[in-house]
């Protein structure tokens, strides 16, 4: 591996996306929406609702949602992008040439892992000061696990783009691989009341570990339990990343 | 010379049967090689084999002293694929500079190839925006960058004005002079004339190898198209099998 290369890599990346504008609006703008849509859904219902020391509905669901968007939106943009780079010959012109498997990746992960910071900040940012949501830890860890959540769809979409041999198979992957995390995340039943082997399939589902870590930022100023969260949504990162170097192949049929 | 390519028995395979069945020939330094055949003849395997990009390589190549595909070929190997293969959304100047910068080597260099390849008005053009020629020699332009020790481009002159046909054809030679072993496949046999040495390929198997003369002598025929017919005809090599 080598920084040039890397650099090199994550700066080409960069500019493709600087030339696409809507690509890049939906990117930035689109989460911002949603979390209007979501604090607008609720505005009507009476508030303070809910049992007593319970958060409001906009905070339960919003800390989640902020986890999930830049997965998704990383997801799919990564394996796109990606792909296309496999179908267009570039991919085999840069395996051919002295660029490194990780150099690669790991350019494309710095590179999406910019654009999901400032995607991030864009959607806490509108959430904690216009849309007021309340959290009692520090609104910057918010930031960081909505980045390593983008870092975890970023080496998700990576690693799919082996499988699909057209664009239209790797966004079908989608609804295969996210919304099964969506479901078991948390969101919908507490972890800890699903029924026995859907808790056992959630504890082994990133997301799972992102949501989690979104929720403690949101209810505790002691930010000791979003780090093991953190290091498990990270170890699956790695983990995403060497399984995308493995199906990177030089030599191909 | 040297010689900067060597193959011995080289056979591939891809979806169960051979694509290219025993190959032997050398590549010199200095020399303009054609690689002649109809499409579908293995002409790109074989340059994907050199590149070190093929799977299911048997038999012996060497390039440049050194198995194919070491990773100590990779920079002083230049390679155009079939496809056109630069970021369609980025500018002519932004793909050389990307993979200059991949290559390590200078800026000064892309300035270089935008003359060689005659895009220099076009430098900041977005390469999806220009004509099918001017993008193709914007991927030759990618496989000029690191001033390659061996130059494997496949069909770069495909729809390209006569005019700058002759000009890619003085540039490759330019090339050789320098030292480079320069490997450039066409299924138009009037290139055959332009180069140094010819390897004729068919259905997988090399039919003939030699200078066009040698070739066209042999054969008794005017000009490579009909030496090769008489090649194919006489079963000399293809016909056996």
């Amino acid at each position: 591996m080598s920084p040039r290369i890397t650099l090199a890599i994550a700066a080409r990346v960069l500019t493709q996306l600087r030339r696409d504008h809507r690509t890049l609006a939906i990117m930035l703008v689109l989460p911002c929406l949603l979390m209007a849509l979501l604090w607008w859904m609720f505005s009507d219902l009476p508030q303070p609702a809910m049992v007593p020391g319970q958060p409001e509905m906009f905070d339960r669901l919003a800390p989640a949602l902020l986890a999930i968007f830049p997965f998704i939106v990383m997801f799919l943009v990564t394996s796109v992008t990606t792909l296309r780079e496999r179908g267009s010959g570039t991919l085999e012109r840069l395996l051919a040439l002295p660029m490194g498997r990780l150099d690669f990746l790991v350019g494309y992960a710095l590179a999406f892992g910019l654009v999901a910071a400032l995607q991030s900040a864009l959607a806490v940012g509108l959430s904690v000061g216009l849309l007021g949501l309340d959290i009692a830890g520090p609104v910057w860890l918010l930031m960081v696990v909505a980045v390593v959540d983008a870092l975890l769809g970023t080496a998700l979409g990576l690693f799919v783009s082996a499988f699909a041999r057209t664009e239209f198979q790797a966004v079908q992957f989608m609804p295969a691989l996210v919304v099964p995390q969506i479901l078991l995340c948390g969101l919908f039943v507490p972890r800890d009341s699903l029924p026995d082997v859907l808790g056992a399939i959630s504890n082994v589902l990133p997301l799972s570990y992102a949501v989690d870590a979104m929720s403690s930022v949101r209810d505790s100023t002691d930010t000791g339990g979003v780090g093991g969260d953190l290091a498990v949504i990270a170890a699956y990162v790695l983990v995403g990343l060497a399984l995308g170097a493995a199906t990177l192949r030089r030599r191909t049929d | 010379m040297d010689d900067a390519v060597r193959v011995a028995g080289l056979t591939v395979q891809r979806g169960g049967h051979d694509v290219l069945r025993g190959l032997d020939f050398t590549l010199a330094a200095g020399e303009v090689t054609g690689l002649l055949g109809p499409s579908g003849c293995g002409k790109s395997t074989l340059m994907r084999v050199l590149v070190g990009v093929q799977a299911g390589v048997r038999g012996e190549v060497t390039v440049l002293g050194q198995p194919a595909g070491s990773a100590s070929l990779r920079p002083r190997i230049g390679y155009q694929t079939q496809a056109v293969s630069v970021y369609d959304d980025l500018s002519v100047r932004e793909n050389l500079g990307f993979f200059a910068r991949v290559l390590g080597v200078g800026h000064g260099r892309i300035d270089e190839v935008l003359a060689t390849t005659g895009l220099g008005d076009k430098a900041d053009a977005v390469v999806g925006n220009l004509s099918g020629g001017q993008r193709s020699r914007a991927s030759l332009g990618v496989a000029l960058l690191g001033d390659p020790d061996l130059l494997v481009l496949d069909e770069p002159t495909v729809g390209l004005d006569p005019v700058l046909r002759e000009e890619l054809w003085a540039t490759f030679h330019t090339l050789a002079q320098r030292g480079a072993a320069v490997l450039v496949s066409s299924h138009v046999m009037d290139e055959a004339e332009r180069c140094d040495r010819l390897l004729l390929m068919r259905d997988g198997l090399l039919i003939a190898d030699g200078t066009p003369d040698a070739i066209k002598q042999e054969a008794g025929a005017d000009d490579i198209e009909g030496a090769f017919l008489a090649l194919v005809r006489g079963g000399t090599a293809g016909g056996a099998a």
